[in-house]
């Protein structure tokens, strides 16, 4: 790792201040931060730890029903302190990486990376959550902008994520079983006003809703509702893990497990 | 350099630190513990897992200004106050839950972690927890076994496979 300054501010207020210093880079549970820096990937002149903010840390339930983690709560806690309220967001989070992992990681670190194989990205997509940051609140719809590019500015943190509660959902994650992260990863969420569908891992373009899936289940919310509806291979990633096609036919598959499986 | 203290194996350390310094190396380098051992390095293999707060991390995907003020727990705390081994040591020992070694600090704090929060878990769930420890030597059966003795398990129903 080339050398850099670490600061580990008690408050959201001091923590933006501190990100504002040129190549300041916010640090959440630095499970994918930490090894890149190791590779010597990225170089801030200074990392800003959020693991010692008190007002990020935790699962609480609004007055509108919704789901909120701050944006430093480790999977470990997620998967814990969701279950109650969101089983299937818990769920999603209690597989994430391994349980060492599960202990440092957090929801917000995961969100801001927006790596392409990440498992929150399709939680929080398929649930229309919310990303609040420290000035603003973005839909998930206009959060994700590809593989590792979100709407996040400079220096901007997420605060907290807020999670509209489904009346079904479901996450199948197909894993890489070396970086246990998605091979493809498909999460199914049932609301009043439809249902939503999101996929991950699949996709050059990082997470995406399956607009076809989404109409299919809306009228019919069962796995046969799927039958002959399939994704296009162009634009799926394609590696050493597997092809196009084979992500493509792995979307269909989790997609119509994941609504067998919804509860 | 930031200044760091935490208690360590129920010791009270401080020392001065570099911001990249991981908490591995403090360990290790700054303390002398080199029971917790540095396989991969790369986040993958589990052999440096401690304890921080009572939760099982790699200590070599963690810096070590973000311990201060932590409680921390290497394998050099696992062992009885008269230097006998602790129920998960001996039940390594017991049942060949080891071969080179370079895994068992590891295998054994995550093996720890996993008994408190789950005194009596299935095979399953063992090997399910033991996803980030990674061992050349096992093929981790007799790992799995070590665990479900330790936890006060029969474990003559795990036959060799």
């Amino acid at each position: 790792m080339y050398a850099f300054d670490i600061e580990r501010p008690s408050t959201i207020a001091d923590a933006v201040t501190a990100l504002q210093g040129e190549d300041a880079q916010a640090l959440g549970g630095g499970q994918t931060l930490i090894p890149t820096l190791k590779q010597r990937l990225a170089a801030p002149s200074k990392l800003v730890s959020l693991s010692g903010i008190g007002e990020m840390q935790g699962v609480c339930v609004g007055d509108d029903g919704a789901v909120c983690i701050g944006g430093a709560t480790t999977h470990a806690t997620v998967s814990r302190e969701a279950a109650a309220h969101y089983p299937g967001l818990a769920a999603l989070a209690s597989h994430i990486g391994d349980p060492a992992v599960r202990n440092r990681g957090t929801i917000g670190g995961s969100l801001a990376n927006n790596d392409p194989a990440a498992c929150y990205p399709a939680a929080a997509l398929a649930s229309g959550a919310t990303i609040v940051t420290n000035n603003r609140e973005i839909a998930a719809d206009d959060y994700f902008q590809g593989m590792f590019a979100t709407a996040l500015d400079e220096g901007e943190v997420i605060t907290e994520v807020r999670f509209p509660v489904p009346q079904a959902a479901n996450y199948q994650k197909f894993l890489q079983p070396a970086s246990r992260f998605a091979l493809v990863g498909v999460f199914v969420a049932k609301y009043a006003d439809g249902v939503r569908v999101a996929v991950t891992g699949a996709s050059e373009n990082g997470v995406f809703r399956w607009a076809e899936a989404e109409a299919a289940f809306s009228a019919d919310f069962s796995a046969s509702a799927l039958d002959g509806l399939t994704v296009d291979a162009d634009g799926m990633i394609a590696d050493l893990h597997g092809s196009g096609a084979y992500r493509a036919h792995l979307v269909s598959v989790n997609t119509k497990r994941a609504v067998e499986a919804a509860s | 350099m930031a200044s760091v203290s935490m208690t360590v194996n129920g010791r009270e350390v401080s020392g001065d630190v570099e911001g990249r310094m991981l908490l591995s190396s403090f360990l290790r380098d700054d303390l002398r513990l080199t029971g917790t051992h540095v396989g991969c390095d790369t986040s993958q293999c589990g052999a440096c897992v401690v304890h921080v707060n009572g939760e099982a991390v790699k200590a070599c995907t963690m810096f070590a200004v973000e311990a201060d003020g932590a409680e921390v727990a290497t394998i050099e705390g696992e062992a009885n106050a008269d230097g006998s081994l602790s129920v998960i040591q001996q039940a390594f020992q017991d049942h060949h839950g080891l071969q080179c070694g370079f895994c068992t600090p590891g295998m054994v704090m995550s093996a720890a972690a996993l008994l408190k929060e789950n005194p009596k878990p299935t095979e399953t769930e063992v090997r399910e927890y033991l996803e980030g420890n990674i061992c050349r030597c096992t093929g981790y059966h007799n790992i799995v076994k070590a665990i479900m003795a330790a936890s006060g398990q029969d474990v003559a129903a795990i036959a060799a496979e």
